[in-house]
């Protein structure tokens, strides 16, 4: 699988693609395009429509409006056997009545592969997965976390040139969808296949992919780098759903910047024009040690009290009650030189203005 | 008190009903056919020695066959129709299968006597279309022992097939499919040996039946549609219950012997089906 002439990626365009049932609009205007050999993750709530575009792209699914082409070439017309796309499935969907073996052969078979080529492969992408050992089994014999190897092993034998999972790791139990996100980077670098990953945990996105499109009510909400996704978030929603923060509504301040309400503080211009809140993640905000200044000039400084230390393991999470009424959240390390925080603890709290990150839209 | 000792007094009231309901009238039955009072194969003897019987015996295995094979036939296919339509429309269709059950036997049989009658539904609509001047015999015949029973035995098997549908995950097909195959191979493969167990199941229950059966011979057969029930019946009412009993013996004999020859086939039919290479 890994000698030169085996195809690579595919590129993956869906152009203004929707789907409606009745008055839901499952996909609605679904603009995404994929680059060959790309690990690109869609990653939404439950119900923001990630299944449907997946499942169009499988050819399970009509679209009822737009078109989706790989390399180049439209697909709708194709039925799924002939997209050349592989698919693990969140129930794994290993044949119940056939053995490892012959579930990993199947794609095979199907293709009229001669016989010793089809054992060749079939050992090799057992092999890839550490399953060489249990080729005999039935997919009831074995544990969640090797059905899901087998599915895997499955899906990438015929060496599809797109590789589709729905949700495939929500299965497996947490040490053991830490260590299937390990192996699935891996083989995504060993395949060179384009991957479309399928989940809602933020944690998975943020590890596998080289690009997340959040998905939100059937459209992209903002699609980027993890770590741009992350730092950058661009809508009220972005923010919220990756990672935890902070958001604060704000008003335009007098000579630019803005103000926010909450905290009692202006934030200057940088960055700000048309924002209408800030998200500060909790790990941008320091406690300053008692009645000291912040450390550097340009800080943005607030007082609040503090309600509820919440004890993380290598950090420890604060809610903060300010005094306008509101609650926020900071996290630090432990063990920074200075006693603990407790309830009721009076504490000054400071973040860069740059670390705000400006909300444009909802 | 021991665990043990409290479970066996739970069992207690479900071991006296097999016991008073089926060990105590099997075991008359036993009684009845082989000691008369001494040990004896005299009614059997009796049985094999007159061919009437023989032929009565072999009808019963063929209309029961013949009646299992048309409803597997038929209910296979409407269960797969049923299970492929969407979620909500299902209920609603099953519902529609499963209304002839709550009709008796009785009822469905005297239905189909108005059908097939001279002056029945169908008659009338043949001379109505000028297909035949002369009102065709229908009733009394093998025809229409068969379909009355496949009629009554229907609902069953369909139930039975779909039941075991509707646990095959969907997306195995799913998967199937983009694996690479083609519908008709997704169903040869996959979907054919993970049901068949429940078809398999149904035909075996509609034959079961099917041997047993009695009015429906009785009423819309002819002379030569007798089935062993019938013969039972008969014998019963010249309390020749020495007879009666050996026939109803053989029949439950035959009845066994053919669930356990198809059980054993079923295994190698569903390891087959998995490993065949052309659908
Ligand atoms: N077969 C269907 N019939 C009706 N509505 C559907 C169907 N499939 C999906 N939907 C609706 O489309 C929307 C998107 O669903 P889906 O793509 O499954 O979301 P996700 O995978 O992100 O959870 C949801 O509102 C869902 O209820
Ligand atoms: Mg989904």
């Amino acid at each position: 699988m890994t000698d030169s002439t085996e195809p690579s990626g595919a590129r993956i365009r869906f152009h203004n693609v929707s789907k409606r049932y009745g008055d839901v609009a499952a996909l609605a205007d679904f603009d995404l395009e994929i680059g060959a050999g790309e690990f690109l993750t869609l990653l939404g709530p439950s119900g923001s429509g990630k299944t449907t575009a997946l499942n169009i792209l499988a050819g399970f699914t009509e679209a009822s409006g737009g078109d989706v082409r790989i390399d180049g070439q439209s697909i709708l017309s194709l039925p799924p056997e002939k997209r050349n796309v592989g698919m693990v499935f969140q129930s794994f969907a290993l044949f119940p009545h056939m053995s490892v073996f012959e579930n990993v052969a199947f794609p095979l078979k199907l293709r009229k592969t001669p016989k010793p080529v089809m054992r060749d492969k079939v050992a090799e992408a057992l092999d890839m997965v550490r399953l060489g050992d249990y080729a005999g089994r039935r997919p009831s014999e074995l544990s969640g976390g090797q059905q899901q190897r087998v599915a895997l092993a499955r899906a990438v034998v015929f060496q599809p040139a797109v590789l589709l999972m729905d949700e495939s790791l929500s299965a497996l139990d947490l040490k053991l969808r830490e260590a299937m996100r390990l192996e699935i980077r891996h083989l995504h670098s060993r395949l060179g296949s384009t991957i479309v990953f399928v989940t809602h945990d933020q944690g998975e996105a943020l590890t596998l992919s080289d690009r997340i499109a959040v998905m939100r009510d059937g459209r992209i909400a903002q699609i980027d780098t993890p770590d741009r996704v992350y730092d950058q978030p661009t809508t009220r929603f972005v923010a919220e759903f990756i990672g935890q923060t902070n958001l604060f509504d704000v008003t335009p301040a007098d000579g630019g910047g803005v103000h926010v309400a909450d905290l009692g503080v202006a934030i200057p211009a940088e960055g700000m024009n048309g924002a209408k809140a800030i998200s500060l993640r909790p790990e941008k905000i320091r406690a300053l040690a008692n009645g000291s200044d912040a450390p550097d000039a340009g800080m943005v400084v607030f007082d609040g009290m503090v309600d509820e230390p919440l004890f993380l393991g290598e950090t420890v999470q604060y809610s903060v009650n300010l005094p306008s009424g509101r609650t926020m959240q900071f996290r630090e390390n432990r063990g920074e030189g200075r006693a603990p925080l407790r309830r009721n603890d009076r504490v000054r709290l400071a973040f860069r203005p740059h670390d705000a990150v400006p909300i444009v839209r909802d | 008190m021991p665990a043990a000792d409290r479970h066996s007094i739970l069992a207690a009231p479900g071991l006296l009903l097999l016991v008073t309901f089926f060990v105590v009238p099997v075991g008359i039955v036993f009684d009845q056919g082989l000691f008369d009072p001494a040990f004896t194969t005299a009614h059997f003897e009796r049985f094999l020695a007159r061919g009437a019987y023989m032929a009565v015996f072999l009808n019963t295995l063929r209309v029961s066959v013949v009646v299992a094979m048309a409803c597997l036939l038929i209910g296979y296919p409407v269960a797969y129709f049923i299970v492929r339509q969407p979620p909500r429309r299902r209920p609603v269709l099953m519902f529609l299968v499963l209304v002839p059950l709550w009709m008796s036997i009785l009822v469905r049989t005297y239905a189909w006597m108005v059908v097939l009658g001279r002056e029945g539904i169908v008659n009338g609509l043949l001379m109505t279309l000028g297909i035949t001047d002369q009102p065709v015999k229908l009733l009394f015949t093998t025809g229409a022992v068969y379909v009355g029973m496949v009629q009554i035995l229907l609902p069953i098997m369909i139930v039975t097939c779909y039941s075991a549908m509707t646990e095959i995950d969907q997306n195995l097909l799913r998967a199937a499919r983009i694996l690479g195959a083609r519908s008709g191979q997704a169903f040869a493969r996959v979907f054919l040996p993970l049901s068949l167990e429940g078809a398999v199941t149904g035909t075996l229950i509609v034959f079961i039946l099917s041997m047993g059966f009695f009015i429906t011979p009785a009423l819309i057969g002819g002379r030569r549609d007798m089935m062993m029930a019938n013969l039972i019946s008969s014998q019963v009412s010249q309390t020749n219950w020495g007879f009666a009993a050996a026939l109803a013996i053989i029949l439950l004999l035959a009845t066994v012997a053919v669930l356990v020859a198809a059980r054993l086939l079923t295994r190698r039919l569903v390891y087959a089906a998995a490993k065949t290479d052309t659908p």
